[in-house]
C-alpha cells in the first residue's frame, strides 16, 4: 500500500517543553521542523508542573552552579553522568534568563529579580543549608513555561501536527534514522514522514504505575518507538515515588509545599522527618523521604482508617502565603482531598512520578548506543530530550526542579547540535522499500480482530501489576513474580481487540496502540529492577540494602529482543571541575 | 448513575443523537471524568479528549446539563441526574464530545499572543516590581480549554471575526505585562467593530470559566485603555 509522504529537515516528537525548546531553537535557525503531539501543546503533562526551575541565580542567598552540581550528583546516588551534570548546572542561568526574555511570568522579589524558593536536596555550600533555588511562578511553573514556550514557538511559525500519533521510527541498512510513521487522529490517516533527523521528546511513562502522578497521555511512546528501532534503554529500574500525593487522588502536591515551610506528621503529630533526616528534614531528597513515609505507615504510624497516609500540614503558613504561593495546591486540596489547607493538613502517599531511566543520550541529545568498543556511539540523525531521555542528569534520583530545567538545557542543546550537524548532512537518505510494513502489519492486526483481549482491562492488570512488584520497597522475589505476570500480561496486550474500527478519532484505537508501549516499558522496568541486586537512589532493595559501588556503579542498558541486559560504565569525569567521588549519602 | 450523551460519528451517522447510559461507580469515583471513563470501558467508541485528570491542561471542556466545564474538575456529587453531555456549543463537532478547536486557536493566535520588546534583554533577567507581576494574576493561568468562548453568543454568531473572551484576555495578559513593548500595536489590532467591540458584556464567560478568571473584567479594561489613549 503507498502511503502518503511528507518531507521534513527535523521532526521533533512531543510538544511539551523540551520539544517546544528544540523546535524553537531549530525554527528560529531557519531550518523545516515539524513538531508532532498527541495533544495540542499546552496540554502536554509539562503544564502540570508545579514547583519551580533550578537555577543558582543566587537572588536569595548566595548560590553557585558547582553547588547545584554537587547537590544533583549526591541527590542522583552518585549514578549521574558528571559530564552532563555539570554542563546543564552552568547553563541553568542563562536558559531561565532566556525563558524570563521570552516573558515567562515568574514570581518577583522586592528588588524585581525572579523569586526562588527552597526544595528538597538543594543546598548551599556542599549540603550545609537549604538554599533557594528554585525559579518559580506561584505554584504553576509549568504551566507558564509550557504557555511561554508555545507562544514563542507561535512567534517562531513553527509548523505544529496536532492530534498525531508518532507510531515508529524509519531506520535504514546503516542504522541511520530516515523517517517516521504517524497517524492522524482526526482522520485515521497515516503518513510516512520522510526526514534527515528525528528527536524524540514524548515525556515520561508514568501510566504503567496504579498510583501515578502522571497525566493519561504518559504512555512512554518514545521508548516503545525506540526499543522497537533496535535502540536499548538506559536505568529503566529508576522510578522516582514522589511523597506527596494526594491519597487516593494521586494529584500531586509540589515539594514547593515543603519548600515554603510545610512539613509532614504522622499519626502521632510526630515531623518525624527529624529522624531520618536530622539537617535537611522535610527536605531531604525525594528517595529518602518517601522510603521514611513507607517506613513509617508499615510501622503502623499512618494515618487514616487504613492508616495507609500521612499528613502535611501547611496551616501555620498562614492564609496570605498560601493564596499568594501555593493558589493551585489549595484548588487540587479543595477539589481532590476535599480539605482547606489554610485549616486542615492534605492527607498525602508516595505517588509514581518521574521515570529516571529513558533513551540513551549524550548532553548533546544524541541518542547513543553501544557499538564495538565504544559505549556510547551517536546514532547517526537520532536525538532524545526530556523526560524520556537518560543523559544522565538523574541518576538514580532527580532532585525536583531539575526537570524543568533539563527541558530547557538539552531542548536547546539538541537543537543547537542537530541545526550544526544538518549543515555537515544536507541530503535526504532514501527511505527503505519495506519502511512502514511493520507498523501497518500491528494496525491491520487491530483492524481485523473482532475478538481478544478488552484494553482497559489489560491495562489495569498491567498498573496493578507494576505497582505491586515495583513499588518503593522491592525484592528479588517480589520482582522476579512480576516478571512472570508482566510477560503474560504482554502476550495478552499483543491479542487485543476494539470493537471501534471507524477512522475518524477513534481513542480505542490510540490507546490500544499506547498500551503496546506501556507493557515494553513495565517489562524493562522490572527486568531491570530485577537484575539489580543493590539499593541506589529509588531502588530499594529489601534483600540489598545497600548501595554497592564496586559492582553496581554502571547503568543498566535493556534491549527489548530477546530482553536482554547489558552495562556501561557511568562518566565520573566531569567537563572542566574535578570529579565528585561516591560517598555515603546523608541529609 | 443515569447518563444522556451527545453521539456522532459521521462514518455511521446522518444526524446525532443522544444515548443513555446508567453505569455503576465505585466509591473512588469523584469526578465526572471517571464516571465518563467507566463508560468508555464499556464503549470504547465513546470520544472524548483527556489528559490531565486535573484541571491544567484543558482537554475535557464539555457542556455538562447545560453548562461549559471541565469534566475531570466537575464533582460527581454537585449534578442532577440524568446528566445531559453535549459538546462544546458553536464549534463544529469531529465526533461525540470532540469539537474542531481551529476556529478558537485561531482567535488566540491573532492576538499575537507573546511577548513583543523593541529593547534588548539585559544580560539577566528583566527586572519587574512584585506589584506589576501581580497584574498578570487571573490572566495567565488561562488553560485554553475554550469554555467561555463557546458559551458567548456573540463567538457563536462571529467566530471568525471577534475574538472571544480567551482570546481577548490572552491580548489582556500582554497589555498588562510591563515587559510588553507593543501595547499601542496590539489596541490597533482589536480597534474594529467586530474583534473586540462584539463583546456586550453578557457576562457567560466569567460564569463557567472552570479556572475562576474573568474575561469580562479584562475586555472592560481593554476598553478602557483605548478610550484612554483616544484622549
Ligand atoms: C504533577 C507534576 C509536577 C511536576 N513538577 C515539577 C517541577 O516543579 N519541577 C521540575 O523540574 N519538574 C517537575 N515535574 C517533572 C516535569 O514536569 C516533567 O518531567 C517534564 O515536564 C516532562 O517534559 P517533556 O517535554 O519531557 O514531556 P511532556 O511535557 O510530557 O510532553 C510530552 C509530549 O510528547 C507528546 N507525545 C507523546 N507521545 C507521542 C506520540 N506517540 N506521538 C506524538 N506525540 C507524542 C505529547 O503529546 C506531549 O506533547 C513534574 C511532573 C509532574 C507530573
Ligand atoms: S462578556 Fe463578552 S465575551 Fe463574555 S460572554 Fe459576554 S459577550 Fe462574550
Ligand atoms: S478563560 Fe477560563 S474558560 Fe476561557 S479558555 Fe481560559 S481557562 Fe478556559
Ligand atoms: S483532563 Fe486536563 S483539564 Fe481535564
Amino acid at each position: 500500500m503507498a502511503l502518503p509522504k511528507q518531507t521534513f529537515d527535523a521532526v521533533i516528537v512531543g510538544g511539551g517543553g523540551s520539544g517546544l525548546r528544540a523546535a524553537l531553537q531549530l525554527s528560529e535557525a531557519g531550518h523545516h521542523v515539524a513538531v508532532f503531539s498527541k495533544v495540542f501543546p499546552t496540554r502536554s503533562h509539562t503544564v502540570a508542573a508545579q514547583g519551580g526551575i533550578g537555577a543558582s541565580l543566587g537572588n536569595m542567598q548566595e548560590d553557585h552552579w558547582l553547588w547545584h552540581m554537587y547537590d544533583t550528583i549526591k541527590g542522583s546516588d552518585y549514578l549521574g553522568d558528571q559530564d552532563a551534570i555539570e554542563f546543564m548546572c552552568r547553563k541553568a542561568a542563562e536558559v531561565v534568563y532566556e525563558l524570563e526574555h521570552f516573558g515567562m511570568p515568574f514570581d518577583r522579589n522586592a528588588d524585581g529579580t525572579i523569586y526562588q524558593r527552597p526544595f528538597g536536596g538543594h543546598s548551599q555550600n556542599f549540603g550545609e543549608r537549604p538554599v533557594q533555588r528554585a525559579c518559580a511562578a506561584a505554584d504553576r511553573t509549568g504551566h507558564a513555561m509550557l504557555h511561554t514556550l508555545y507562544q514563542r514557538n507561535v512567534r517562531a511559525r513553527c509548523q505544529f501536527f496536532v492530534e498525531w500519533m508518532a507510531l515508529d521510527l524509519i531506520r535504514d541498512h546503516e542504522g541511520a534514522v530516515v523517517g517516521l510513521i504517524a497517524l492522524e487522529m482526526e482522520t485515521g490517516q497515516v503518513v510516512i514522514f520522510q526526514t534527515k533527523s528525528v528527536i524524540l521528546a514524548t515525556g515520561g511513562a508514568g501510566r504503567i504505575f496504579q498510583s501515578s502522578t502522571n497525566a493519561f497521555i504518559n504512555t512512554g511512546d518514545g521508548l516503545g518507538i525506540a526499543a522497537r528501532a533496535g535502540i536499548p534503554l538506559e536505568d529503566m529500574e529508576f522510578w522516582q515515588f514522589h511523597p506527596t500525593g494526594v491519597a487516593g487522588a494521586g494529584v500531586l502536591i509540589t515539594e514547593g509545599v515543603r519548600g515554603e515551610g510545610g512539613i509532614l506528621l504522622n499519626a502521632q503529630g510526630e515531623r518525624f522527618m527529624e529522624r531520618y533526616a536530622p539537617t535537611m528534614k522535610d527536605l531531604a531528597s525525594r528517595d529518602v523521604v518517601s522510603r521514611a513515609m513507607d517506613q513509617e505507615i508499615k510501622e503502623g504510624r499512618g494515618v487514616g482508617h487504613e492508616k495507609d497516609h500521612v499528613l502535611l500540614k501547611l496551616d501555620h503558613l498562614g492564609a496570605e502565603v498560601i493564596q499568594k504561593r501555593l493558589p493551585g495546591i489549595r484548588e487540587i486540596a479543595l477539589k481532590f482531598a476535599n480539605v482547606d489547607p489554610i485549616r486542615e493538613p492534605i492527607p498525602v502517599v508516595p505517588t509514581c512520578h518521574y521515570q529516571m531511566g529513558g533513551i540513551p543520550t549524550n548532553y548533546y541529545g544524541q541518542v547513543v548506543v553501544p557499538r564495538g568498543d565504544n559505549p556510547a556511539e551517536p546514532v547517526p540523525g537520532l536525538y532524545a530530550i526530556g523526560e524520556c531521555a537518560c543523559v544522565s542528569v538523574h541518576g538514580a534520583n532527580r532532585l525536583g526542579t531539575n526537570s524543568l530545567l533539563d527541558l530547557l538545557v538539552f531542548g536547546k542543546s539538541a537543537g543547537d547540535h542537530l541545526s550544526q550537524w544538518l549543515k555537515g548532512n544536507p541530503q535526504q537518505r532514501d527511505l527503505p522499500k519495506d519502511a512502514a510494513d511493520r507498523t501497518l502489519a500491528r494496525l491491520d492486526r487491530l483492524n481485523q480482530a473482532t475478538t481478544g483481549e478488552n484494553v482497559a482491562e489489560v491495562g489495569l492488570d498491567m498498573r496493578r501489576a507494576v505497582q505491586q512488584h515495583a513499588g518503593v520497597f522491592r525484592t528479588g522475589q517480589l520482582l522476579s513474580e512480576g516478571i512472570d505476570k508482566i510477560r503474560v500480561i504482554a502476550e495478552r496486550a499483543r491479542h487485543t481487540a476494539i470493537q471501534d474500527k471507524s477512522q475518524v478519532f477513534n481513542t480505542a484505537r490510540i490507546e490500544a496502540l499506547e498500551l503496546e508501549n506501556l507493557v515494553i516499558v513495565a517489562e524493562a522496568t522490572l527486568v531491570s529492577a530485577e537484575a539489580r541486586t543493590e539499593s541506589r537512589g529509588a531502588q530499594a532493595r529489601d534483600d540489598f540494602k545497600e548501595r554497592d559501588d564496586r559492582n553496581w556503579l554502571k547503568h543498566s542498558l535493556w534491549s527489548m529482543e530477546g530482553s536482554r541486559l547489558h552495562y556501561k560504565p557511568v562518566n565520573l569525569q566531569p567537563l572542566t571541575v574535578e570529579s565528585f567521588e561516591p560517598k555515603v549519602r546523608v541529609y | 448513575m443515569k447518563f444522556s450523551i451527545y453521539r456522532f460519528n459521521p462514518e455511521k451517522d446522518e444526524k446525532p443523537y443522544m444515548q443513555d447510559f446508567d453505569v455503576t461507580l465505585q466509591p473512588t469515583d469523584r469526578m465526572l471524568l471517571d464516571a465518563i471513563l467507566r463508560i468508555k470501558a464499556m464503549d470504547d467508541s465513546l470520544g472524548l479528549r483527556k489528559s490531565c485528570r486535573e484541571g491544567v491542561c484543558g482537554s475535557d471542556g464539555m457542556n455538562i446539563n447545560g453548562k461549559n466545564g471541565l469534566a475531570c474538575i466537575t464533582a460527581l456529587k454537585d449534578l442532577k441526574e440524568p446528566v445531559v453531555l453535549r459538546p462544546l456549543p458553536g464549534l463544529p463537532v469531529i465526533r461525540d464530545l470532540i469539537v474542531d478547536m481551529s476556529q478558537f486557536f485561531k482567535q488566540y493566535h491573532s492576538v499575537k499572543p507573546y511577548l513583543i520588546t523593541e529593547t534588548p534583554p539585559p544580560q539577566k533577567e528583566r527586572l519587574q516590581s512584585p506589584e506589576d507581576r501581580e497584574e498578570l494574576n487571573g490572566l495567565y493561568e488561562c488553560v485554553l480549554c475554550a469554555c467561555c468562548s463557546t458559551s458567548c453568543p456573540s463567538f457563536w454568531w462571529n467566530p471568525d471575526k471577534f475574538v472571544g473572551p480567551a482570546g481577548l484576555l490572552q491580548a489582556y495578559r500582554f497589555i498588562a505585562d510591563t515587559r510588553d513593548e507593543a501595547t499601542s500595536e496590539r489596541l490597533d489590532n482589536l480597534e474594529d467593530p467586530y474583534r473586540l467591540f462584539r463583546c456586550h458584556t453578557i457576562m457567560n464567560c466569567a460564569d463557567v470559566c472552570p479556572k475562576g478568571l474573568n474575561p469580562t473584567e479584562a475586555i472592560g479594561k481593554i476598553k478602557e485603555q483605548m478610550v484612554k489613549r483616544m484622549v
